[in-house]
């Protein structure tokens, strides 16, 4: 594209067996403690 | 929705409901604000026309490229529709802990959220054995068919109650080996107590350490004195240089609070990377009137710091010399699923809090809040009080007007409930000043992608 640069495809999916698996780690066992930040977690279903 | 922001010399495009991330040009620029403008619909004949006379005939080339990206599903797209019984595989498990190792410090931070170590008990208690194991065997037993579980040493300062670390790492070793369950460890520390026995002990057992420090010598010693009054940055921060040199490649952070004595935190993230390159910085949570907690006129100097900020890792990076930012850390390939980012940090009813007494809180910030304690290990069964639990289960996206207009929502996902009760005295609202600081943090971490 002339004039769009795409940096970064759609990323937010519904997981392929449409429901959470719940295997992802609490994102304040992270480093915040104090703020909600989920969206530097990486997923972790074993299904993925 | 489709935010369209520019920063530095850039103007990005990000579509917040596929994450899709595009960077534009003057004319891709305008024409996606006239997408915006007409509801996500390619504009009117009438905005074309007038597009065309001020940007040149290219105008309807890059409405088709557009047209094309919103087929693929990388801009305007539509929100997903979730219901509830897919936000969990069978029904909401407790799988996560911060386990309160013992309720006292060894520093006395101006800002301690545990009011230095004892959350606002007045006594200071260390966790027993006995009540340590009960907690990690409710954890197990609550979490159902989970198998990855997280256990947090926190405190006050966990390293004030070794043996009792130690006894309780084997401890749920051999309850994982037992149950095939996953135990990940993590710990926060203040650094005191770090020698190179602990060291080598973490390093082999903890999959993640936090390590408080807050950056320059000066501003750590600030807030962050001995039960003395005496500055603690120069017992603290050679403890970390080694222990850093022998984490290796092990997941740390060192981690810092920055308040309003300190708006120019980027000098003091540069100095944390002169130790290490996993690093942290977070703005105070403070009550209005202490003096240094964060206020709405400091937003805009903070917002030019975080972009300072950007610059200087974009500048690391380039020099070879590279370090992760925590809250600039952002997985746009293998990051989590929809449902992930509309439950948030499960709160209460994946999360909770054991404290030394063995009593159950929905988190570590809630801890001390005695309307929030949910139940006790000690009681048999354990029991989770369902009027205490029950209104964390509507803090979802949807569930927060706040939330349903804003582009950042998938990353915080409608932040932090204790922030909330501090600012608004309930869980279900939103802290304007983190929203905006949150919002800010995202677009420097959209912006170092490109």
């Amino acid at each position: 594209m002339k004039h769009i640069q795409t940096i970064s495809e759609a990323c937010i999916h519904v997981s392929a067996n449409q429901s959470a698996c719940g295997e992802c780690q609490t994102s304040c066992q992270s480093a915040c403690k104090t703020s909600c930040t989920v969206a530097n977690q990486a997923c972790e279903s074993f299904e993925r | 929705m489709v935010h369209l922001f520019n920063f530095q010399k850039d103007t990005l495009a990000f579509d917040s409901e596929s994450g899709a991330l595009h960077k534009l040009d003057d004319l891709s620029a305008a024409v996606v604000q006239s997408y915006i403008e007409h509801e996500g619909q390619r504009p009117s004949e009438t905005a074309l026309l007038q597009l065309e006379a001020s940007l040149g005939p290219d105008v309807r080339e890059c409405c088709s490229d557009i047209d094309e990206l919103i087929a693929r599903g990388d801009l305007f797209s539509t929100a997903k529709t979730i219901t509830p019984d897919q936000l969990y595989p069978d029904q909401p498990r407790i799988k996560s802990m911060c386990l309160h190792i013992c309720h006292d410090c060894n520093l006395r931070c101006e800002y301690c959220f545990a009011s230095t170590g004892d959350f606002g008990t007045g006594h200071r208690t260390m966790l027993d054995i006995e009540t340590g194991r009960k907690a990690i065997d409710f954890l197990i037993e609550a979490s159902g068919p989970r198998r990855n579980l997280d256990i947090d040493f926190f405190g006050g300062e966990p390293l004030m109650n070794w043996p009792v670390v130690v006894e309780l790492v084997d401890y749920c070793e051999k309850r994982g080996q037992e149950t095939g369950k996953i135990l990940r460890l993590t710990m926060t520390t203040n650094g005191v107590l770090l020698d190179e026995e602990k060291s080598q002990f973490i390093n082999q057992h903890f999959k993640n350490v936090v390590l408080s420090l807050d950056g320059r010598p000066e501003v750590h010693d600030r807030m962050r004195p001995d039960a003395g009054g005496k500055g603690s940055y120069q017992r603290i921060a050679p403890h970390f240089k080694d222990f850093v040199t022998l984490r290796g490649d092990k997941e740390y952070y060192l981690r810092g609070t920055f308040t309003r004595h300190n708006l120019d935190f980027t000098e003091d993230v540069l100095h944390l990377a002169t130790i290490g390159n996993q690093l942290s910085m977070e703005p105070v949570v403070a009550p209005a009137g202490v003096g240094y907690e964060i206020r709405p006129e400091d937003l805009p100097a903070i917002e030019a710091e975080y972009e300072k900020l950007a610059i200087e890792i974009r500048q690391a990076r380039e020099k070879g010399q590279p370090f992760n930012f925590f809250h600039f850390m952002l997985d746009l390939s293998h990051g989590p699923c929809a449902f992930k980012r509309i439950k948030g940090c499960g709160v209460g009813i994946e999360y909770i809090a054991v404290t030394p007494e063995g009593d159950i809180y929905p988190c570590h910030q809630f801890v001390g809040e005695t309307e929030f304690k949910m139940g006790s290990v000690h009681d048999s069964p354990i029991q989770i009080d369902p009027a205490v639990q029950k209104p964390f289960y509507s803090l979802l996206v949807p569930d927060k007007p706040e939330c349903s207009q804003c582009w950042a929502k998938y990353f915080c996902s409608g932040g932090c409930a204790a922030n909330s009760l501090h600012v608004n005295g309930h869980v279900h609202g939103v802290d304007p000043i983190s929203c905006q600081l949150q919002k800010k943090r995202l677009e420097c971490a959209l912006w170092l992608k490109t």
